[in-house]
């Protein structure tokens, strides 16, 4: 039962991760109807940025100081947030009337680009990510392990996603999102400047991937310019299995992901790791197409 | 259409042009010898520790006047730690640069993927660290300079159920590597017939992040030691996420451990676990000594096993071409040259030279070959206390 409960633990630490990565696929294809590939890679550059950020502000080492910390993140979201701007700005903009089979080969340019550039600019070696808060480890109810590195992931996504959410429901700009995701034509005949709100919403969820990559780094202190792949694939089958363009979908499409994945290597074997993904998301496509929180909405041909 | 195809003719034919005399300007009076290893990548420290062993006894060779007065040239290509990149890296080393001897490989893997070219092309390959037992099973111009892995699982398995008495194991192997796959299952082969049982047998993949899933299920079945015969990277990241999980048993592991990088990754988790090595850089044998002093103040680092073997492998090499210019000079003159019937035959004779190898005085050991082109030789057990080597003991085979 213990090893039961400390396998849940861990899945949910995990899961966190890959639901901050969806939140971003969730929104871009929500707005634009765009799968953005390159989505998995602006998590790798978010660690990277956060990699040399730390170094340059001296943070980490024995006696790491929480501030420094928080800068790092802040300073990594914001990186990547522009990063996700110009992305949006050079490559998909001018794609965007263009059919959707050319923005998602577009996407899928501008993943292999960040790849091999990243590559070509931080070294195909590891690297190995400092420590900005000093690990500890706690003990919780029942014999459960949990360290407070993932204790922090947990409550910094936490803390996200209901920033998230409080934004798009709250505010003028989430609701002038929610109107874009909807119809943009109209959205546009209503005054809304469609261009500055997906430019937002490329930066919000490219600054997710980032906090997703230092979080990573965080717990799992190996980084390298390819990280960004197989979280980005299984990101985005978490965005789907939770309905795509829903955001509590992409939460709980994460969640199920990470402790599934715990579950399948404790209890059967660590090859199907990587195979789970897809047959939940052909199980749940199979009872419900739209997704666990999507919407059914016939699309006119 | 037509135009465009014509202004593209002459620069194709001058590209041409460049190349055939690239590939005939190898028209030196050098020895080509080809070296490829990972330089970047999950194991980068492998193929940069292995280049330097081989480059300090090469260069030693040259500057003492080269082999009968024939200097060695080096081309070293970087396969990032890739079995399909090492195939290309063999692949271009004979056919661009001519090279007549290949040293390589550390990953068993990546050696396995690159023997088959240089078997077919009839150009000796001396792997300086591949313990799996099937990479010299590839070909009779395939040998190493190393113990392979029945062996070190058995040293393993042995120093766990004699030295630390212990009898109940865990293994955490990476599925998707040769070399672990082997040296687990010949651990717990050994460890069997010695009477003790192995309570619980993990996988992961190589490139894997996370391993508390496999981590948790092995701390559920109280083992006394794990054992991870794994690569270094992978290794200290088990360690810190076992430490994490509150599991304090020592973990056993073999030579994929040996990085300077293992112990700044894992810091202190390490600590109270052993491993199989090939050497010992703080042995008093003069040799050994030498060779430690002339890598540092080249390298500025202390040279791991890696760079021992590989220093050796090249010795191997250069005494073998030695050997080969006593008795057919013509022969060995014909390394230099063109390649032609004359040169494959003198790459024959050399390999049987490398083959016959008998009680070379390596840094790791004295070398000789068996008849399966595998070197017999002892292996050395090192501990971690407090962020540092210790030397354990040395096992015969």
């Amino acid at each position: 039962m213990q090893e039961l409960f400390q396998q849940l633990a861990n899945g949910i630490a995990w899961g966190s991760i890959y639901a901050l990565i969806a939140l971003g696929y969730t929104m871009v294809y929500g707005i634009l109807r765009l799968i953005n590939f390159a989505h998995g890679d602006i998590y790798m550059v978010g660690a990277f940025a956060a990699y040399y950020l730390a170094r340059l502000l001296h943070a980490g080492g024995p006696d790491p100081s929480p501030l420094l910390a928080a800068v790092v993140l802040l300073g990594s979201m914001a990186i990547c947030a522009g990063l996700g701007v110009a992305i949006e700005f050079f490559a998909y903009r001018p794609v965007r009337k263009s059919s959707r089979l050319t923005a998602l080969i577009t996407a899928i340019g501008v993943s292999l680009l960040l790849e091999n550039l990243g590559i070509r600019l931080f070294g195909a070696d590891p690297k190995f990510f400092p420590q900005l808060v000093a690990p500890k480890t706690v003990v919780l109810a029942g014999g459960v392990i949990v360290t407070n590195h993932q204790i922090t992931v947990v409550v910094i996504s936490i803390l996200l996603m209901v920033a998230l959410t409080l934004f798009v429901h709250r505010t003028r700009t989430g609701k002038a999102m929610r109107a874009v995701a909807f119809n943009r034509d109209a959205a546009s005949l209503m005054g809304i400047p469609v261009n500055r709100i997906i430019t937002i919403t490329f930066a919000i969820g490219s600054a997710l991937a980032a906090a997703a990559g230092v979080l990573v780094g965080l717990t799992n202190p190996k980084i390298e310019p390819l990280m960004g792949i197989m979280p980005g694939v299984k990101a985005f089958v978490a965005a789907v299995l939770g309905g795509i363009g829903s955001i509590p979908g992409a939460v709980i499409g994460g969640l199920v992901m990470g402790v599934s994945e715990y579950l399948v290597v404790g209890y059967i074997s660590s090859t199907y790791r990587d195979a789970i993904a897809f047959v939940i998301l052909i199980l749940v496509l199979l009872v419900k197409p739209a997704g666990l929180l999507g919407r059914n909405v016939a699309e006119k041909v | 259409m037509n135009g465009r195809n014509m202004t593209f003719r002459p620069a194709v034919l001058l590209g041409l042009l460049l190349a055939f005399a690239a590939g005939c300007a190898k028209q030196s009076n050098e020895i080509p010898v080809g070296v490829y290893g990972s330089l970047t990548g999950t194991t980068a420290t492998f193929g940069i520790s292995s280049k330097e062993g081989i480059e300090l006894y090469m260069d030693n060779v040259n500057q003492a006047g080269g082999v009968a007065g024939t200097k060695l040239h080096m081309t070293v290509e970087d396969d990032q730690s890739k079995p399909e990149e090492a195939a290309t890296a063999v692949q271009k080393l004979i056919d661009q640069d001519g090279v007549i001897a290949v040293l390589g490989e550390v990953a068993s893997s990546r050696s396995m993927a690159a023997a088959p070219i240089c078997q077919q092309a009839g150009v000796p390959m001396i792997s300086p660290s591949s313990t799996n037992p099937k990479v010299t099973e590839l070909g009779d111009y395939i040998s190493r300079v190393c113990y392979i892995d029945p062996f070190q699982g058995m040293v393993i398995a042995k120093f766990a159920r004699q030295t630390l008495n212990l009898s109940k194991a865990a293994v955490l192997r990476d599925n998707k590597n040769d070399y672990s796959v082997g040296l687990a299952n010949y651990f717990s082969e050994s460890f069997h017939a010695m009477g003790g049982t192995v309570v619980v047998d993990e996988a992961y993949s190589e490139g894997d992040q996370d391993f508390k899933a496999q981590l948790t299920v092995i701390k559920q079945k109280r083992p006394e030691f794990i054992v991870v015969p794994g690569y270094y990277t992978e290794v200290a990241l088990i360690a810190r996420q076992a430490r994490e999980l509150g599991i304090t048993v020592p973990l056993l592991g073999g030579d994929g451990w040996v990085s300077d990088r293992l112990l700044e990754i894992a810091q202190d988790a390490l600590n109270g676990s052993y491993f199989v090595s090939h050497y010992w850089e703080k042995d008093e044998n003069p040799a050994i000594q030498k060779f430690v002093t002339d890598y540092r103040a080249r390298y500025n680092k202390t040279p791991d096993a890696l760079a021992a073997l590989a220093y050796d492998a090249a010795g191997v090499l250069v005494h073998s071409l030695e050997e080969l210019n006593k008795s057919d000079p013509a022969g060995f003159k014909s390394l230099t040259g063109p390649r032609n019937a004359k040169q494959a035959a003198a790459r024959a004779k050399l390999r049987d030279y490398i083959n016959a190898t008998k009680e070379f005085p390596g840094v790791t050991g004295k070398i000789t070959l068996d008849a399966k082109r595998n070197a017999v030789k002892t292996a050395t057990f090192l501990g971690i206390k407090d962020r540092q080597y210790e030397f354990v003991a040395v096992v015969e085979p």
